[in-house]
């Protein structure tokens, strides 16, 4: 702002640098600080305590051929797969429906949204519930007739995972449907009127003219999903606890578990650690595109 | 004849933009309006379920519930479990229901959304108008650690906490809840006061106000909506946190969604379905509540926090 006065540069505009000393401490002590001291500790044999006890990368290996910790990958990969796509399509389907200059648009954006307020825990409670074989949808379908009808997944270790996608889809997909929504508002009238001229079907439209249009958004949500899909770990606790046995294990829950409860923080620092680097995998090659490309042209 | 050709799609063009006027063709019932609301009637039914069959599972009795379907409505209604989940559910040895982790929730909520938004206010109105050099690294530091999984940073900071004395304590919790909060609130902030005119700024420098009282008398006064936002993006979001609770907290101090977790999926006793979901009914009112008021803010606070991010 004053660039005609120059008194000592470490006291100009001091009263902004103290205001800012939060987030400078939170910027260096917590998100650099912390994140090098865990990667740091990744390579020690720490158990109840941190300790600076080197054993290179013993830990990846001992975590690489941990059984629970594939399962967790397997079961990280697959729900990750699931909320993907069907939140992606999902969302925009409801968010093309709901722009179709609708009556009581409000409400069903009220009601498609709402779960998105709930917590995680409180979404794998209820869907528990409803999931539960002897009190749930199972039994509810039973008494309708249908005798053999199956529908088990929060106790049947080989389909448990997608059991969680669906509560979790249910939790979700309302945000998905918002971001997508603001996105085609973003479309001009103009798109949808050369389109009806030239005869266009309408789900041609939109598969090869307005979503090609919407690339930004479509990047900018799946960051958000992505990012979200790799925290999943409330939702596990509440719904399965991770079972039955170690069938619904997720990469978050090895975490906690091994720094919290088996004592064994050189575990949790070395997976934590890989939790990361999949994290690093997906926000790099986005962070190059968005701001790497721009400063070309 | 050329001179009508032209002007026709004109005055459509012209009627479509002023939006639909005037009465509008009578066809409510056509094919595509059948498939349209009848799609979306059915997905609103399936986001109603759960909350349909929370409210009427916790207002029936015990044997209603063994011998019932969870869909049909209460025979008779009893608010047993909902006074039950209140004061008497079981936690471990502690038997004085979710009433202990509500308290603590708003105990730890309403300093964390008041602490974390006082910060990013601040830091927002300093990247936006009093930028010195070097705050834009640590602001691309603070985004950029908003994608670190928290799984990374949360043994360093328990150990910090205990440093300091506060591991445990809600204070301690205060404290996680604010740095937590800090990327994307002062994102918020920061773009909220840079789309600003920097007249006013100007102005009010000109008449010799400094960083506090601008602040104070010109961007506090000016930006209320952007707080509201802030407060419903935090209220919710620090409500239903599960992991910093059960990390930062002990039993005596697990927020509500702790304590709600370990009462529902406790192995001891038997279950009582219906108090466990009058539990999760009472855990969600507090953003239910705030969702269904704030309406079209609550969507922009996540727009803003995500499309942004």
């Amino acid at each position: 702002m004053s660039k005609s006065e120059r008194p000592n540069q470490l006291f100009r505009n001091l009263n902004a640098k103290v205001a800012s000393i939060p987030m400078i401490l939170t910027a260096l002590v917590v998100f650099v600080g912390g994140t090098a001291w865990t990667v740091l500790y990744s390579f020690t044999n720490s158990k109840l305590l941190p300790r600076l006890n080197f054993v290179g990368l013993d830990q990846y290996y001992r975590l690489w051929s941990t059984p629970r910790w594939l399962v967790s990958i397997e079961n990280l990969l697959i729900y990750g797969v699931l909320s993907l796509v069907f939140s992606l399509v999902i969302g925009f389907i409801l968010a093309a429906l709901l722009d179709q200059k609708i009556r009581f648009e409000d409400t069903f954006r009220t009601i498609f949204l709402y779960p998105f307020a709930l917590s995680f825990i409180v979404t794998g409670l209820v869907w528990q519930w409803l999931l539960n074989p002897d009190f749930g949808i199972q039994r509810v379908v039973r008494e309708l007739g249908w005798e053999s009808f199956s529908f088990n997944p929060l106790y049947d270790s080989s389909i448990v995972i997608y059991g969680i996608s669906i509560a979790a889809l249910w939790q979700g997909t309302g945000l998905i449907m918002c971001l997508m929504l603001a996105g085609l508002r973003g479309i001009d009238d103009d798109i949808w009127k050369a389109a009806r001229v030239d005869g266009i079907p309408m789900w041609k439209t939109y598969l090869f003219i307005i979503i090609p249009m919407m690339r930004p958004v479509f990047i900018t949500t799946l960051v958000i999903i992505a990012s979200g899909i790799v925290k999943v770990y409330d939702l596990v606790v509440a719904q399965t606890s991770g079972g039955p046995g170690i069938a619904s294990e997720v990469p978050a829950k090895y975490v906690y578990d091994y720094m919290f409860s088996a004592q064994n923080l050189g575990q949790g620092f070395a997976a934590s650690t890989m939790m990361l680097l999949s994290v690093l995998i997906v926000i790099v090659p986005w962070a190059y595109l968005e701001f790497g490309g721009r400063k070309r042209v | 004849m050329s001179d009508r050709a032209v002007s026709l799609p004109l005055a459509v063009v012209g009627r479509e933009a002023s939006g639909p006027s005037g009465p509008k063709p009578r066809h409510t019932f056509s094919r595509r309006n059948i498939f349209l609301y009848g799609t979306l009637i059915v997905v609103a039914l399936y986001y109603l379920l759960p909350l349909y069959v929370m409210i009427v599972t916790s207002l029936k009795g015990m044997p209603e519930i063994r011998l019932g379907n969870i869909f049909s409505p209460p025979l008779e209604i009893t608010f047993e479990p909902w006074v039950k989940a209140w004061s008497q559910a079981c936690t471990g040895l502690n038997c004085d229901g979710l009433s202990r982790g509500f308290w603590n929730s708003v105990r730890i909520t309403v300093p964390s959304v008041i602490l974390s938004i006082a910060i990013a206010s601040v830091n927002g109105y300093a990247l936006a108008n009093w930028r010195f050099k070097g705050a834009d690294t640590f602001f691309v530091i603070l985004i950029v650690g908003a994608f670190i999984p928290y799984q990374v940073m949360i043994y360093p900071i328990v150990i910090i906490l205990r440093e300091i004395g506060l591991y445990g304590s809600l204070s301690g919790l205060v404290i996680v809840h604010s740095i937590f909060g800090m990327p994307i609130l002062t994102l918020l902030f920061r773009n909220y006061f840079s789309s600003m005119p920097e007249e006013l700024f100007r102005a009010a420098r000109v008449d010799g106000a400094g960083f506090w009282g601008i602040y104070l008398r010109i961007m506090l006064p000016m930006s209320l909506p952007i707080f509201v936002v802030a407060v419903i993006l935090q209220v919710t979001g620090i409500w239903n946190d599960f992991l910093f609770g059960v990390v930062y907290t002990r039993p005596d101090t697990y927020p509500m969604t702790v304590q709600l977790n370990n009462i529902v999926n406790s192995v001891q006793g038997v279950k009582e379905y219906n108090v466990n979901m009058a539990a999760t009914i009472l855990t969600g009112l507090v953003p239910l509540i705030v969702y269904f008021l704030s309406g079209k803010l609550f969507v922009r606070g996540i727009a803003a926090g995500a499309v942004k991010g």
